[in-house]
């Protein structure tokens, strides 16, 4: 049976380094560390490295904002100021996604003010831009393309929205797409478009019970708002999506590098295999995956079983307490290595020819730039 | 009525609400938590309803079945003689249901779908879906088959604390588009249950920063809009430590000594690291359950599974669920 071993070893330093990469791209489940991990490779590029780097993150932790300096949601790159970068020359740039800004400043480059403001009115331009299933990941998308359309920086390190499911990332272009040239989309811009009536009579006929239902389920009002959103929006939809199908060739491209972030437990493991048989499919670039938070113990040669045996004995025997809990501490260390090296194979043998590094467990969460600089070299020194 | 109800709720006591909402960070296992909650409740002939929202099948992966389709059926048999329904709610489907309930709809509704106006409708007014679901859920709590109840308790595995509040605020996003008319009056009904002391809003974390803040922030919302709180569950819990003091190398040695282990230096120096590294998490813990305690609620604590949550393992936490304080 192929172990976790036996997958080459991922080397960071190499993508960090490699001035061919200009965009990383951490993606995984919920709650794996993928905005720490971002933010930690970000500052290695720097600092390490030399490079101009900016790290958009997407919603990261309160006190691991500050720490980079974050401390509004203001949607431009910040500098983070007191990092090591007197040798390498480097620069680190922070940001965190302003999901409605950035449909704002999307709406105002595609359209005249004045129509900008129709469309800011409208509530179902309210309702979608800050809360559309997805809105914030193709924001996140429509923001990676702005800053590498920019050219200002070495290198983009994304953290991926904190989606349903990973892989709402990838498809948001695609849903948005779908969406625009959905047939419903042309079912309720036909009048608009041939001149207020419609060519075809069995879509005026489907179209007609339709808007029926609608008036009877939602009320006239909410179709009038409904009509005048999308009659305004009409105009822009060619360059929504131009940009979104632009920044996907983007991430196919060889100046990208996809790092999957998980922790040895089966969801984010299964998210994982979910997304590197995805990025396979979509012809994207898989550089390799970041397990976080795995555990090792620090003795090897002494095993779980011996060591809770040997506990049990002395707490028999009495005295040589602080030696009974740090026994069954290690046997408690030793299972959990045991079982997340299982869960960890399981990628391992779905994607044996993708490159993997472990982290090791911190033993306390990272807030702060010393920290965030300790797990930067944890990923490339393992 | 029904049997049932004239004896003694075993579980009354600590988990009162009909409907329970499970939320908590991402990786926190709430759907692990509201699976053993909904088999918990199930108890002495009782059947509960767990539900899904996000089309995620948590449901079908935990259990290690085939996925679910938008149909109620029998997941499995609670210990005790109860039965757990499972359900993933589908918005595209519930709003078929919903038109054709209200409107009877046939063939229009079939049209709708042809011509992807549910998927539009949902994709520009997310609210909406969200009304869609938790009108869904409503229905489960409230339905009556004959005299009695269908379902004893409702167990939602509901989105994660970062979306929780605006999930279940249903009004707050339909009032913004629709003024009038049906989807105003489900909504409203709707929220009308989620506030009622017939719903408690369950919230999991584990003892790391980052869930414990995000569940501090969630609770603080949730009170905020008016949603009942019922307990804050902490899963994968060690028990707290009385003793706090890191062991000495000397001390490790002479214990490995008198043990019958090996103990040399890399034996010595290993364990008093890994010893240290314990006190520090332990420490944390403990800080982190403290801010817990803070908020006042009741706290449950779940043990951590050292074989992954599996079908005992479910059994497990459905224990330690009815026996909290």
């Amino acid at each position: 049976m192929p172990s976790e071993d036996a997958a080459p070893q991922l080397d960071v330093d190499q993508i960090l380094a490699d001035p061919g990469v200009r965009i990383v791209v951490c993606c995984g489940a919920g709650g794996v560390g993928k905005t720490t991990t971002a933010a930690a490779l970000a500052l290695r590029a720097a600092e390490q490295h030399g490079r101009r780097t900016v790290v958009l993150t997407i919603d990261p932790a309160r006190r691991l904002a500050q720490s980079l300096g974050l401390t509004e949601l203001d949607n431009t790159p910040r500098q983070v100021k007191n990092i090591d970068v007197e040798v390498s020359g480097g620069e680190l740039h922070a940001m965190m996604l302003d999901m409605k800004r950035t449909f704002d400043d999307v709406v105002l480059q595609h359209t005249d003010p004045a129509k900008a403001a129709d469309i800011f009115a409208n509530p179902f331009y309210q309702a979608m831009s800050s809360t559309f299933a997805g809105t914030q990941e193709y924001m996140a998308m429509e923001k990676l393309g702005q800053l590498h359309a920019r050219g200002e920086w070495d290198l983009i390190v994304v953290d991926t929205p904190p989606s349903r499911s990973a892989l709402d990332f990838l498809d948001a272009p695609a849903r948005l797409s779908r969406f625009l040239d959905g047939r419903m989309l042309r079912l309720l811009l036909a009048p608009a478009r041939s001149g207020g009536r419609s060519m075809f009579s069995l879509v005026t006929a489907s179209f007609g019970m339709f808007s029926k239902v609608v008036q009877k389920v939602l009320g006239a009002q909410l179709l009038t708002d409904l009509s005048g959103f999308v009659a305004a929006l009409d105009s822009m939809f060619g360059g929504f999506r131009q940009r979104a199908e632009q920044t996907y060739r983007i991430l196919q491209a060889r100046e990208t590098a996809f790092l999957l972030v998980a922790t040895p437990e089966p969801d984010a493991v299964r998210e994982a295999a979910y997304f590197a048989g995805r990025l396979g499919e979509e012809r994207m670039p898989l550089a390799g995956l970041v397990l976080n938070r795995v555990h090792r113990p620090a003795v090897d040669s002494l095993d779980a079983a011996t060591s809770l045996a040997a506990a049990d004995r002395l707490a028999e025997a009495g005295g040589h307490s602080g030696t009974v809990d740090a026994l069954r501490a290690h046997a408690a260390l030793a299972q959990r290595a045991h079982r997340e090296k299982q869960v960890a194979a399981r990628f391992g043998e779905a994607f044996p020819q993708v490159p993997a590094v472990s982290v090791p467990a911190q033993p306390a969460d990272v807030h702060d730039i010393d920290g965030l600089r300790t797990i930067g070299a944890a990923i490339s020194r393992p | 009525m029904r049997a049932a109800e004239g004896r003694a709720d075993p579980t009354g006591a600590e988990w009162p609400a009909r409907l329970h909402v499970v939320t908590g960070k991402g990786g926190t296992g709430k759907t692990s938590v509201a699976a053993a909650l909904a088999m918990a409740l199930a108890t002495e002939g009782r059947r509960t309803l767990l539900v899904e929202v996000e089309g995620r099948q948590g449901i079908a992966q935990l259990f290690g079945i085939d996925p679910l389709p938008y149909a109620e059926r029998r997941l499995t048999d609670a210990p005790g003689g109860g039965e757990v329904w499972a359900l993933t709610v589908d918005a595209e489907e519930a709003l078929l249901e919903y038109l054709d309930m209200f409107y009877k709809l046939g063939a229009a509704g079939r049209a709708l779908r042809k011509f992807g106006a549910i998927d539009f409708a949902t994709t520009i007014a997310p609210g909406l879906r969200d009304v869609l679901l938790t009108g869904k859920v409503k229905e489960a709590t409230t339905r009556t088959a004959g005299q009695r109840r269908a379902y004893d308790a409702v167990v939602l595995d509901a989105p994660p604390t970062g979306r929780i509040g605006r999930f279940l605020n249903v009004t707050a996003e339909t009032a913004r588009l629709a003024k009038v008319g049906p989807i105003k009056t489900q909504s409203e009904g709707v929220a009308a249950l989620l506030r009622s002391p017939m719903t408690a809003v369950h919230v999991v974390t584990l003892l790391e920063e980052m869930p414990v803040q995000e569940t501090v922030d969630a609770i603080a919302e949730l009170t905020q809009l008016g949603f009942p709180v019922g307990r804050v569950v902490v899963n994968a819990a060690r028990p707290p430590r009385p003793a706090g003091r890191a062991v000495s190398a000397a001390e490790l040695k002479r214990g490995l000594v008198a043990a019958g282990l090996t103990a040399d230096r890399n034996t010595v120096a290993g364990l008093a690291a890994e010893a240290r590294d314990q006190l520090i998490r332990r420490e944390l813990e403990d800080s982190l359950r403290a801010e817990l305690v803070e908020l006042g609620l009741p706290l449950t604590e779940l043990p951590l599974l050292p074989d992954g949550v599996d079908r005992a393992g479910l059994e497990t936490l459905a224990r330690a669920l009815v026996r909290a304080e």
